[in-house]
């Protein structure tokens, strides 16, 4: 049990490193350097290369991934080059608030899902069961800013409900927040909702169809009872599998969302980066997406294996 | 997606009662019964394949013209949808972008499934350290979010159509690579390729004839998911001003460009977002159907 814990977690580290690699590349292959960036194109020679000389740019790419990594560990990513400002001031203003859009989207979809999912696998083939199919399966193949500039239609204009712009400040009043909220929240969820609840579905299903559950129908126990106590238990390692997938998944729909209700969180700062070019600062938001990504995939594994006995012990 | 279930206890009506009257039957035919949601899916897609192939020589306006002084004139006032944000006919501008949104997502698709279909089979077929090489190289790409990608790359690049297309083509080629792959690697072992080998039948007929035939159902199930992603992922990034430039007409931009109508009740944002989004559920839904169909049990299909 241990060994395998540390073996995944050993895989995710060679994950993060080779994304490392990779988001430190994306500034190799920039036509020009940062140098010619920060200068614009009338800069001189001279002005160019003492700029290169200040940054190390005119150091081997090895010697200077080296340094990258090092400032990261050191917790040091350097100056936005759009603004001079430090990044990790930047990116601190702004963590909280997509923390706080993420963990609000999670305490109200998953839940929301399972049980949606649960109730389908109770009453397979019923016409909740398609109403749940279909309508998931409409929600997430439309894009998010469809889901969003309607709620917005609907909850902003007509009915003068909730605020079509989320300018959330977390020391606000809490009903505040919870207004500003609404609207991302509920986007998000219906974009990652589709698959946990059909994930649940699938495998109390799978779960039912297995000998012991057939001997509780024989025996007579209530359908509910079967559902609840005798199947969603064993069907959990897929549910919490497909769920910690779908937080990793949140990543891009937070993009979309943030930038529709121009919401101050750091998927927006990176938008505005990617606009600006200024790569520094997309360098260290990519990798927080990033390493939040692959340790929330980690996690993923991670819990299944907890709670699937047979995946512990691999022939 | 994963097969869906039987009930909780299998249902015995579709048991033949009387098996001494099937000699008599004729024989069974492969019907293709599709639902009724399936054929909706189809119908809406047939709409707008006809709006990507004629829709500029439909369009009242050209996509740049002005018809209007007036930002967000309503429905029914100009044009049939209204103005836009400066004025011009979304109408006209939804049929022009139609090619656009429906075709570069079109070739970035199929160069994926090109690239990631060929890689997977040589993976499938070479085995050994060329799966490995190209296995993990998959693995790395598929560490990142595919829009923290998109963005680093266009953070590097700058946008252009080009760009576009190779990067979304290369995010989807991952899956397909992985899809292939194991296709490859389950029809490879099977008996009658087996047999195939046995016969001395040379390497290339093998997968042309025994191997290739038997992806055909998944992989177009597949392409259907991938083509709807990759209009979903295209769109995303034009919204966010990183992918298709205005003026041009498309539809993540027309989203992008008319949102502030939002705020004054204008519903200019929420038409080209409908079209997409009534673009990608059609296909789901007929990719739906057919996986159903394809997991229908063959005995059922028998009787």
């Amino acid at each position: 049990m241990g060994r395998i814990l540390i073996k995944r977690i050993m895989l995710g580290l060679i994950t993060m490193w080779i994304v490392s690699i990779m988001v430190f590349t994306a500034t190799e292959i920039l036509p020009g350097d940062v140098a010619s960036a920060i200068m614009g194109k009338s800069a001189t020679p001279e002005a160019l290369q003492s700029i290169r000389t200040e940054l190390g740019l005119d150091q081997p790419a090895l010697v200077r991934y080296g340094g990258w990594l090092m400032d990261i560990f050191s917790g040091d990513l350097g100056n936005s080059l759009a603004t001079g400002r430090k990044i990790t001031e930047l990116i601190g203003e702004r963590l909280g608030n997509t923390i706080v859009l993420a963990v609000a989207t999670a305490l109200f979809a998953v839940p929301l899902s399972i049980f949606l999912g649960l109730f389908a696998a109770m009453f397979p083939g019923s016409f909740f069961d398609r109403g749940v199919s279909t309508s998931t399966l409409c929600l997430v193949s439309v894009p998010e800013f469809f889901i969003a500039s309607v709620l917005v239609l609907i909850f902003s204009i007509s009915l003068n409900w909730l605020p079509a712009i989320s300018q959330i400040s977390l020391n606000a009043p809490f009903l505040k927040l919870v207004q500003a909220l609404a609207l991302p929240v509920m986007t998000l969820t219906a974009a990652i909702m589709a698959h946990m609840a059909r994930m649940t579905r699938t495998s109390v299903l799978n779960v039912v169809s297995s000998p012991y559950i057939e001997m509780a129908i024989l025996k007579g126990v209530p359908r509910r009872t079967i559902i609840v106590r005798h199947a969603f238990p064993n069907a959990l390692s897929p549910i919490f599998n497909v769920v910690a997938l779908n937080l990793a998944y949140l990543i891009s729909g937070v993009v979309i969302v943030e930038t529709m209700f121009a919401y101050p969180g750091i998927a927006r700062l990176m938008v505005d980066a990617v606009t600006n070019r200024d790569i520094p600062l997309v360098q260290a938001c990519a990798m927080l997406f990033c390493s939040t990504y692959v340790g929330l995939n980690m996690l993923a594994d991670l819990l299944s294996t907890i709670f699937n006995p047979r995946l512990r012990f691999p022939k | 997606m994963n097969p869906k279930p039987k009930g909780i206890l299998p249902k015995n009506d579709s048991c033949p009662a009387d098996d001494s009257s099937r000699s008599d039957r004729p024989p069974p035919k492969r019907n293709l019964r599709l639902g009724a949601t399936c054929w909706i899916g189809i119908s809406i897609l047939l709409v707008w394949l006809f709006v990507a192939l004629f829709g500029p020589l439909l369009a009242p306006h050209p996509q740049g013209e002005m018809i209007s002084y007036d930002s967000f004139a309503p429905m029914g006032e100009v044009g049939i949808l209204g103005g836009d944000y400066i004025g011009r006919d979304i109408f006209s501008r939804l049929l022009f972008g139609a090619r656009m949104t429906m075709g570069l997502a079109l070739i970035a698709t199929v160069l994926a499934f090109v690239l990631g279909g060929v890689f997977g089979f040589l993976a499938a077929a070479g085995g050994g350290w060329v799966d490995q090489v190209l296995s993990r190289l998959n693995d790395a790409i598929m560490a990142f979010p595919s829009i923290m990608l998109a963005l680093i790359v266009i953070a590097a690049l700058g946008t252009s159509i080009p760009v576009l297309i190779i990067m979304v083509c290369l995010i989807e080629a991952t899956p397909v690579f992985r899809l292939t792959r194991a296709l490859g690697m389950d029809i490879s072992v099977m008996d009658f390729v087996e047999a195939a080998r046995a016969r001395g039948e040379n390497i290339s007929w093998i997968v042309r004839r025994e191997i290739f035939p038997n992806t055909i159902v998944p992989l177009a199930a597949e392409f259907g998911l991938r083509y709807t992603y990759s209009i979903l992922f295209i769109s995303a990034l034009s919204f966010l001003g990183l992918g298709v430039q205005p003026p041009q007409a498309d539809w993540g931009v027309m989203v992008r460009e008319n949102m502030i109508g939002l705020t004054y009740g204008s519903p200019a944002a929420v038409i080209p977002a409908a079209a997409i989004g009534s673009l990608t559920v059609a296909i789901n839904l007929i990719v739906d159907a057919f996986v159903e169909h394809g997991n229908r049990d063959v005995s059922e299909e028998m009787i």
